[in-house]
């Protein structure tokens, strides 16, 4: 298994108390609360994290991209992918992802992933998403044409990856008369792609299709949703005709180990409910614009809808299998569990989420190191982490 | 005053339509919330005129057909229309989105119209203010927030739609007003310039507390509309044909009659 450590980059100097009164911290919680100050030591933090994990033996390390939020401090993910370029020489670099649809133009995020590709010397690891509703309404891009802006920007980036240039592209969104990309990437044909989700069928369709076998990751849920959306995945290429191999799957999941199960609960606790309860919390117009996912997936999620509203502690994301904490003993069963019956090559372990602080994210991460990652890097089923 | 409701398949696309009255001919078109019902000001008006309802491509009962992508679209749909039910020409009643619309057929086709009813429209953008954020309001504000009579509001969210039929056609409803007006936000950049095409007569009404479209866009229309008058309501909220029924029936029957 390829384990990576992925880091959000939460605003973990927000001040909860302050801000409490605001509904969400997406959109519109005024950026007064953003203290530039303390924004330089957490970027510098969270990069010294990121350039730990190689230290440590983590096969990768992984950022994401968000907007206009205290949720995640990564408008463009492709700046720490950079910067991690140039400070890590072995582990691969994912960028999960950058989210096409927003982008005015997308060969600039295919000149920007071939920049990361080539300074590394062929270790990035693209993703692609759509971006999650809350951010077409701070770009105001719509959100009925995310689908379509997704799949032409994809088609766009691919080919200028992989095709001889100049060429033209024609499409419904963009329309190039020469591509012609300088530079071009480093890894052949192109990097490998990754599809980041909270499990859409749209999304299953279309990263299992058997032109793109692009490497599924099912994002922080519940571990029975987890293995639903897998094995959809499984199901839907097996009815395309093919055998999907662990390679093309992925769980991202925030872990938290420390001496005793008892004492990994007493710590993370708190900062682990900041982060499910307060930072990922939006109202259900934020999160699901009209379009933004299909009226029959719109109205299932509106059945589950109070369900979702709903504060959870951490004894019971526990039990739902939403974070892996205790004992390294507990954790590594408790994984090893998961992969036995999931099957899934490639595990983005959340280290840091919430408010935790620096030192209980570097001792997580140490003990997880020395604890969990050998055992979990030994599981080989499938190849690397080299899906295209 | 009886309607009579009726399919209309016009360039791929099949449209519902309710039709009372006689006299002369007036569209009605419909803003975000669709024309499900037939209301009390469409029975007034059905009295003294011809009263055509459509409910407009991507509504209600009506199809989605896969050419909609834009105002100008349904505005192009419209005009064929109008030939097709052999109108040469109309007065129009649009309110809200349904007044954008109407403005987008008559910079278009000038000639066909006898006179625009606009209410709380859509379609420009007075520089720094926004209207309301219907995207982002829950069912519940959305509901308060269109009316100031909060009496009705509470009425309305007594009886939400029941049916599946009914709360289907709502999400298709808002599917496709955020397809047409998500971005830019209810209005068109390029429609202003050319507002000198609407030379008809036209009347521009408006709650003063609409909290969807705010009455600045009145005020600015009434500037740039060659031959437009701007009628308030004080205590009248988005949709003045509900809350105002009967005054509002009134006002637009002596308007269309003397146009």
């Amino acid at each position: 298994m390829n384990v990576i450590l992925f880091h959000l980059m939460g605003y973990a100097d927000l001040d909860f108390e302050a801000t409490k009164q605001y509904e969400t911290v997406w959109v519109n919680l005024p950026n007064s609360f953003y203290d530039p100050v303390k924004g330089h030591k957490l970027y510098n933090r969270y990069l010294d994290e990121l350039e730990y994990a190689e230290e440590l033996g983590f096969d990768g390390v992984a950022v994401n991209e968000h907007h206009q939020t205290a949720y995640g401090l990564m408008p463009s993910p492709i700046v720490m992918a950079s910067a991690l370029a140039r400070r890590t020489k072995r582990v691969k670099i994912a960028i999960l992802g950058s989210a096409l649809p927003l982008r005015e133009h997308p060969m600039t995020v295919a000149e920007e992933h071939a920049m990361v590709d080539v300074i590394s010397g062929g270790r990035l690891i693209s993703g692609f998403v759509r971006g999650i509703g809350a951010e077409y309404h701070t770009f105001g891009i719509n959100p009925t044409i995310s689908h379509d802006r997704f799949h032409e920007a994809h088609d766009l980036i691919v080919q200028a990856w992989t095709k001889p240039g100049p060429f033209s592209f024609s499409g419904r969104h963009y329309n190039v008369d020469y591509v012609n990309l300088w530079p071009r990437p480093y890894q052949t044909p192109h990097p490998p792609i990754w599809v980041p989700s909270q499990g859409s069928k749209e999304t299953i369709d279309w990263a299992s299709h058997p032109d793109r076998r692009y490497t599924y990751l099912q994002t922080f849920s519940p571990a029975k949703t987890v293995e639903k959306y897998l094995q959809s995945y499984r199901d839907t290429a097996a009815d395309y005709g093919y055998e999907a191999a662990d390679s093309q799957l992925g769980w991202a999941v925030p872990i938290y180990v420390s001496d005793t199960d008892r004492q990994a609960i007493r710590e993370a606790k708190h900062h682990f409910e900041l982060f499910r309860n307060r930072l990922l919390k939006m109202p259900f117009e934020m999160l699901l614009p009209p379009g933004y996912t299909s009226r029959d997936s719109l109205k299932r999620v509106m059945a589950a809808k109070a369900m979702l509203s709903q504060d959870l502690t951490i004894e019971t994301a526990i039990e739902m299998g939403m974070i892996i904490c205790g004992s390294p003993e507990s954790v590594r069963q408790r994984l090893e569990e998961y992969w036995k019956s999931m099957r899934f090559d490639n595990l983005l372990t959340m280290l840091h989420f919430g408010s935790l602080p620096e030192d209980l994210t570097r001792r997580n991460m140490k003990l997880f190191a020395e604890n969990v990652l050998p055992a979990l890097q030994s599981m080989k089923a499938g190849s690397g982490a080299t899906a295209t | 005053m009886g309607f009579e409701e009726s399919y209309i398949q016009l360039n791929g696309c099949r449209i519902r339509m309710r039709r009372g009255g006689k006299g002369q001919a007036v569209l009605y078109l419909h803003g975000a919330n669709g024309a499900m019902q037939v209301q009390p000001f469409m029975n007034e008006l059905a009295k003294d005129f011809d009263l055509l309802v459509p409910e407009h491509p991507g509504f209600g009962y009506s199809d989605e057909p896969d050419w909609l992508e834009n105002i100008q679209d349904l505005a192009y749909f419209y005009l064929d229309f109008l030939k097709e039910q052999k109108l040469d020409t109309v007065h129009v009643i649009g309110s809200s989105l349904g007044g954008w619309l109407a403005m987008e057929m008559a910079i278009r086709e000038p000639s066909r119209f006898k006179s625009l009813v606009l209410v709380g429209t859509a379609g420009v953008r007075v520089p720094n203010i926004l209207p309301g954020d219907i995207f982002l309001w829950s069912p519940e504000q959305m509901v308060r927030n269109t009316f100031f009579d909060q009496a009705i509001a509470e009425k309305m969210l007594a009886t939400p739609p029941t049916t599946a039929e009914e709360q289907d056609a709502q999400l298709k409803n808002r599917h496709t007003v955020a397809k047409l007006a998500w971005q830019p936000r209810l209005f068109d950049p390029f429609l202003a310039k050319w507002l000198h095409r609407i030379d008809m007569p036209v009347k521009l009404i408006w709650g003063e507390n609409d909290k969807i479209m705010p009455p600045a866009v009145g005020r600015m229309l009434a500037e740039l509309l060659p031959q437009a008058s701007l009628q308030t309501y004080e205590n009248c909220g988005h949709l003045p044909q509900v809350e105002r029924a009967s005054e509002f029936s009134a006002v637009v029957k002596k308007f269309i009659e003397e146009a």
